[in-house]
């Protein structure tokens, strides 16, 4: 079967869904209301993901409870986006009695600056939709082919425009939020009747949406934390004379691909232009248009934009971008990242104000027995009267300190060992693990229940090598589907099966090359055979400055992936 | 009365012995059908049995019925690609005039597999060399003893897998391997694909089918007809066949699954057990028992040989003849319970203490001692001077086990099935445990053979009628006739409605038989289901409480001459069901108390409200 094949073909299962689904309510209120299972309709799952929510199960118990003739343990995860990751501290005690009262007891932070609460029964899940509503957040357009949440950069301590990019970031979130009633209609009881007198349509999506997710992204230079290059849409802020001049642009950029399909792969973002910030919600706009209209709706592992553009050409993509906008972007400005990773400890902001950025492994949020850590940024929300931020890392930055609770927030943190994590490997403070098994449905294999023990042995050759302090991007995802970032992670893991993984090198330090697959489908002892003599010839033979990543392209370890079409070669 | 008129042309009759039956059945009275039923069928099994055959078996809707083989595409797919192989070969068959069935291994009956004389099977395997979720159960069937003679089908195996993994097509090559082990033939070889499957698949769809043109085409038309349907007459009160078996010379009966039902984290310990009547000439019907003779804990019956100071092979005579006292005491004899009459033949070995617990004036403080108490207690406060013989005259036989037959038989020839909820408790310090629930929980084996016979429940059936609907109210291990009745109605084509109450303790855990009752929903056998689980909310819920807040719609049912049945727990569940009944007559009858009281003994009397209660 040809690509072209598969793009000319008729529109999949899911695009039928979204059709026949009267903007997104198919029969999910019928499906909430039977009382004979957890679940709800497959046909819904599809729906009630633009709602924020997929239906997932206890994969540890499937096969068991398969055989006791009940049906699998099904229960929701939930996901709010917070555009920007910047929320109040009434938020977080929210969403930390909800996760209590309604959830598993844990909050997950994810790669997207959204909260995720895992194991909600479907009982549960519509006091939970209500109780987030309350608190002012919302879960619609969190996953689904829409714009999901939108990004930015974490650290605004060395910028003077931060604050205006996080305006900016809000404003593109509210413009492409989905308009349909359903949500309010299905979770929060709008009144049917009321709600039937208004005229639903999505003057931005239509009735059928995308024909896949889009996600957009904002940054500010030297700081790549949300990994700008791996989003949709990319806008680099730029910054003139202590202002913002406005945003160059980059498209494009995708992390998703399937096993054994070489026409999927990761793809990094073009920069094509500069806009004004006047120009912004404009270019997002047309751009999602421009998708809306030529994505594949056919092929669904073929229909993110990152193919839109490789099968069209990027300049077509731009021409049609200047020719739908009546106006042509400007040439790029310069810039330049540094890192991707997160900049820990305390550091003081040009507002005055103190921001604390701590490591939460794996983004979950939760009590254990010899670390309550959930129990400490309770009593630091109930105190502070700062915000809350989570980074594209999966961690938390304590924000908007006043100098006079510094010392009182400081001293929680040490009291709860918030602080604590400071003595990992520098290696783990730059890992990333998407959530997996036992819930997740793509997952092949754990990751965030096994990357900390892989990290332990890890962590054995790197203080070997004499590199405790060197940072080093490690990322694992269960699946090849990207969540977690894995292909541009010096060190990248994507599951293949039970214990095994394909390992992928050479990615650049701030996300600006794509690794490549180094070896296939192996195991823990393999993978530690594999990268001990690596790091240590890294540690002996490496120049100044130079990174893992680079140092593993430089010395041939792996071929540096130029772009997003050779990354199988 | 009313019965389903036979006018089948695919029955076996002439046209003129139909219409016989038909005026004979109309003129029948329920107890007269029975007796008539039990006849026919005691007489059709001697024929068989003169016949030196098997007990023929009505096929299943689907299979062939004119003697031509039809061809079975069976798939199971992870992720669709062997389900869209499969299409595409039911396509092609088509094109080329062989009829096919398409069938998912998701859903396929494993019972059907013994059936099958053509078969094109595609099948994925799934990471390290996993079945894909669909096809763990008939994967797992073929792979265990159960697994049928396959001598005469023919096959072929198409395998899609992923070469980067160390058993690349493993469940593939599995069951090709299988089913020539159990005598079928392939009649193309199997072809294993990587994950560019499409050039390889196709080349094997077409190779097969040129092979099964041939083969489906050359049914024997003499062949004798393997699709006799049921039946007709065959109504779900008949009388069971004569067996050998019976309680007095109980069958042997190997145990063919044996699970924990309860889920993850219940407080509870339901087993689900089937077990077998191959070759017994044992059968049933919905509502009947089973029961089993179980055996005794090991360790227990040590502790009492030793604390009584006995040798455990003291030779005895007991009811089995000569035996061991350890044997006696596993097999033969009661060793838990403690009743007022072993208390009295083992005061006669103990000291002067137990007086104190006998004869007339001392019959509450006996009471008392009873209570929570087992034997081993006994021989513990009142040390006995006793021999081996002297003990085992003291004891009662070991009784056997009465368990609510949860299988219809037609839809499981040659096995019934079980609902055990294990007991285990403790009282005054010791670790108590249920005699039969922790035989099956503890102690059987792959190999035990369990005593067992079928226990008839005359007062427990159902309706003759099968357009009559039924109400059936089963909490807990209660339910299990209802699994019975319910797949008996389906397999039956019955019209009637029917109408399920099942609660337990927790939806996530404790929902006995989910899924099965979601099929039953889902094909429209199952009406209705309320479903009441008590420590879901803060409030109890419980049956009752679902039974009055859809008082209106079953006294609508009642009026429309449905059947209400009642299994479980007689102490509270039915007592209080009972009362809802009532409460319910009265308000939506708008009748005063008495003249509901009269319209439920009514019920009652017609056989409209019927109890199996423990």
């Amino acid at each position: 079967m040809s690509d072209t094949d598969r793009e000319s073909g008729p529109p999949n299962e899911v695009e039928l869904i979204k059709d026949a689904s009267n903007y997104l309510r198919g029969t999910i209120v019928e499906g909430l209301a039977d009382k004979i299972t957890y679940g709800i309709a497959a046909s819904d799952c599809q729906l009630t993901k633009f709602h924020g929510t997929y239906l997932q199960d206890d994969r540890d118990q499937r096969s068991e409870r398969r055989r006791q003739k009940l049906e699998p343990a099904y229960m929701f995860m939930v996901r709010v986006g917070i555009p920007g990751g910047v929320c109040t501290a009434a938020q977080w005690l929210a969403c930390d009695e909800l996760a209590h009262t309604r959830a598993n007891g844990t909050l997950k932070l994810t790669t997207r600056q959204a909260f995720q609460f895992h194991g909600v029964i479907k009982p549960d899940l519509t006091p939970l939709m209500r109780g987030l509503n309350e608190a002012l957040m919302t879960t619609l357009s969190a996953c689904g082919d829409v714009n999901r949440n939108v990004m930015a950069g974490a650290h605004p301590h060395d910028s003077p425009i931060y604050d205006q990019m996080l305006a900016d970031c809000q404003a593109v979130s509210d413009h492409l939020k989905p308009k349909t009633n359903a949500y309010q209609e299905i979770w929060l009881g709008t009144d049917k009747v009321m709600a039937t007198t208004i005229d639903d349509n999505e003057p931005i999506y239509g009735k059928t949406y995308l024909p896949r997710k889009f996600k957009i992204c904002f940054a500010i230079p030297p700081h790549n934390d949300p990994d700008i290059y791996t989003q949709d849409i990319g806008f680099v802020a730029i910054e003139k004379n202590g202002k913002l001049s406005g945003y160059n642009v980059i498209v494009g950029g995708g992390q998703g691909m399937t096993y054994g399909m070489p026409e999927t792969y990761p793809r990094l973002g073009s920069v094509i232009g500069f806009c004004k910030p006047g120009q912004l919600l404009d270019v997002a706009e047309t751009i999602v248009k421009i998708q809306r209209d030529n994505g594949n709706r056919s092929n669904r592992k073929r229909a993110r934009f990152k193919y839109t553009i490789d099968d069209h050409g990027i300049d077509w993509i731009v021409s049609e971008l200047n020719r739908r906008m009546g106006s042509k972007l400007v040439k790029a400005k310069p810039f330049e990242f540094t890192t991707n990773g997160d900049q820990y400890g305390w550091e003081k902001a040009d507002n005055g104000n103190w921001f604390v950025n701590l490591y939460i492994e794996g983004g979950r949020v939760l009590d254990t027995d010899d670390f309550p850590m959930m129990t400490g940024l309770r009593e630091i929300a109930k105190v502070h009267d700062g915000d809350f931020r989570l980074t594209g890392n999966q961690n938390l930055i304590i924000g908007n300190v006043d100098p006079g609770n510094k010392r009182k927030i400081d001293s929680l943190l040490k009291k709860y060992g918030l602080l604590d994590a400071m003595k990992h490997s520098s290696a783990r403070l730059n890992s990333i693990a998407c959530v997996a098994l036992n819930t997740c449905d793509q997952a092949f294999s754990e990751a965030e229940r096994y990357l900390p023990s892989l990290m332990d042995r890890m962590d054995e050759v790197i203080k070997a090598a004499g590199l405790w302090d060197d940072p080093i991007i490690v990322r694992m995802t269960g699946c090849p589907n990207g969540c977690g970032r894995p292909y541009v992670a010096e060190i990248g893991f994507t599951g293949k099966a039970i214990g095994k993984y394909n390992l992928y090198l050479g990615a650049g330090f701030h996300g600006e090359r794509l690794n490549k697959m180094y070896k296939e489908n192996i195991g823990e002892d393999e993978i530690i055979e594999t990268l001990e003599p690596m790091i240590h010839a890294y540690a002996k033979k490496r120049k100044k400055d130079e990174r893992f990543g680079d140092f593993c392209v430089r010395t041939d370890i792996i071929k540096a992936t130029r772009e997003g079409m050779d990354f199988h070669d | 009365m009313q019965s389903p008129p036979l006018n089948d042309s695919a029955c076996p009759l002439t046209p003129e012995q139909q219409a016989m039956i038909n005026h004979l059945v109309g003129t029948l009275e329920p107890v007269q059908l029975a007796w008539i039923a039990g006849y026919l069928s005691a007489i059709n099994t001697l024929a068989l049995q003169g016949a030196g055959q098997a007990t023929a078996v009505p096929a299943a809707a689907g299979t062939a019925v004119n003697g031509a083989v039809e061809l079975t595409i069976l798939f199971g797919s992870q992720t669709g690609n062997c389900e869209g192989m499969a299409k595409m070969a039911a396509e092609r068959a088509a094109q080329r005039g062989i009829k096919s069935n398409l069938k998912n291994m998701g859903t396929y009956k494993a019972a059907e597999l013994k059936k099958e004389k053509l078969m094109m099977l595609i099948v994925s395997t799934h990471g390290e060399g996993d079945p894909p979720d669909s096809v763990e159960d008939l994967y797992d069937f073929i792979n265990s003893k159960r697994a049928p003679k396959l001598g005469d089908l023919k096959y072929s195996v198409l395998a899609l897998g992923d070469s980067s993994y160390e058993n690349y097509c493993q469940i593939g090559v599995d069951f090709d391997k299988r089913f020539k082990e159990l005598g079928a033939e392939a009649f193309r070889d199997r072809v294993d694909c990587d994950v560019d499957y499409d050039d390889d698949a196709e080349a094997w769809i077409d190779g097969a089918l040129d092979k099964a043109a041939d083969l489906a085409d050359t049914g024997d038309s003499n062949a004798v007809p393997t699709g006799v349907p049921a039946m007709p007459f065959t109504f779900p009160g008949m009388a069971p066949a004569a067996s050998k078996y019976d309680r007095k010379n109980p069958f042997p009966s190997a145990i063919l699954e044996n699970i924990n039902v309860s889920g993850h984290g219940s407080g509870k310990e339901n087993r689900h057990v089937e077990m077998s009547l191959e070759e017994s000439g044992l059968v049933y019907v919905p509502g009947d028992s089973l029961g089993v003779f179980p055996t005794n804990c090991p360790e227990f019956v040590a502790e009492i040989i030793a604390t009584a100071k006995l040798k455990p092979d003291a030779v005895v005579q007991s009811a089995n003849g000569e035996e061991t006292l350890q044997d006696a005491l596993l097999k033969t004899y009661e060793v838990t319970i403690l009743t007022p009459k072993v208390i009295d033949g083992y005061a006669k070995f103990a000291g002067k203490a137990i007086q104190s617990l006998l004869g007339d004036k001392n019959k509450a403080k006996q009471r008392k001692y009873i209570e929570g108490r087992e034997l081993i207690d006994m021989i513990l406060d009142y040390p006995p001077k006793i021999d081996a013989q002297g003990f085992t005259s003291v004891l009662r036989k070991l009784p056997h086990r009465l368990y609510s037959i949860a299988s219809s038989y037609d839809a499981h020839p040659e096995e019934a099935h079980l609902l055990i909820a294990t007991v285990r408790y403790q009282t005054h310090g010791r670790q108590r445990k249920g005699v039969a629930t922790t035989f099956y929980s503890d102690r059987v084996t792959e190999d035990t053979l369990v005593p067992s016979f079928i226990h008839e429940n005359p007062n427990f059936r159902l309706p003759a009628d099968p357009a009559t609907p039924i109400i059936m109210i089963g909490p807990g291990t209660g339910v299990a006739p209802f699994r019975a009745f319910v797949e008996q109605r389906e397999i039956d084509g019955a019209t009637g409605k029917n109408w399920l109450f099942f609660g337990d303790r927790r939806f996530r855990t404790d929902f006995t038989y989910q899924t099965e009752w979601q099929r039953f929903r889902k094909d429209g056998i199952l009406t209705r289901i309320d479903l009441a689980f008590s420590r879901d909310q803060d409030e109890k819920v419980y049956v009752q409480h679902r039974m009055l807040e859809a008082a209106k719609d079953i006294y609508a049912w009642l009026q429309d001459g449905a059947t209400i049945y009642v299994c479980g727990d007689e102490v509270h569940m039915a007592k209080d069901v009972h009362a809802a009944l009532l409460d319910i007559v009265r308000k939506e009858g708008g009748m005063k108390a008495n003249a509901a009281a009269e319209y439920v003994k009514n019920l009652q009397r017609d056989k409209r409200y019927q109890r199996d209660v423990y």
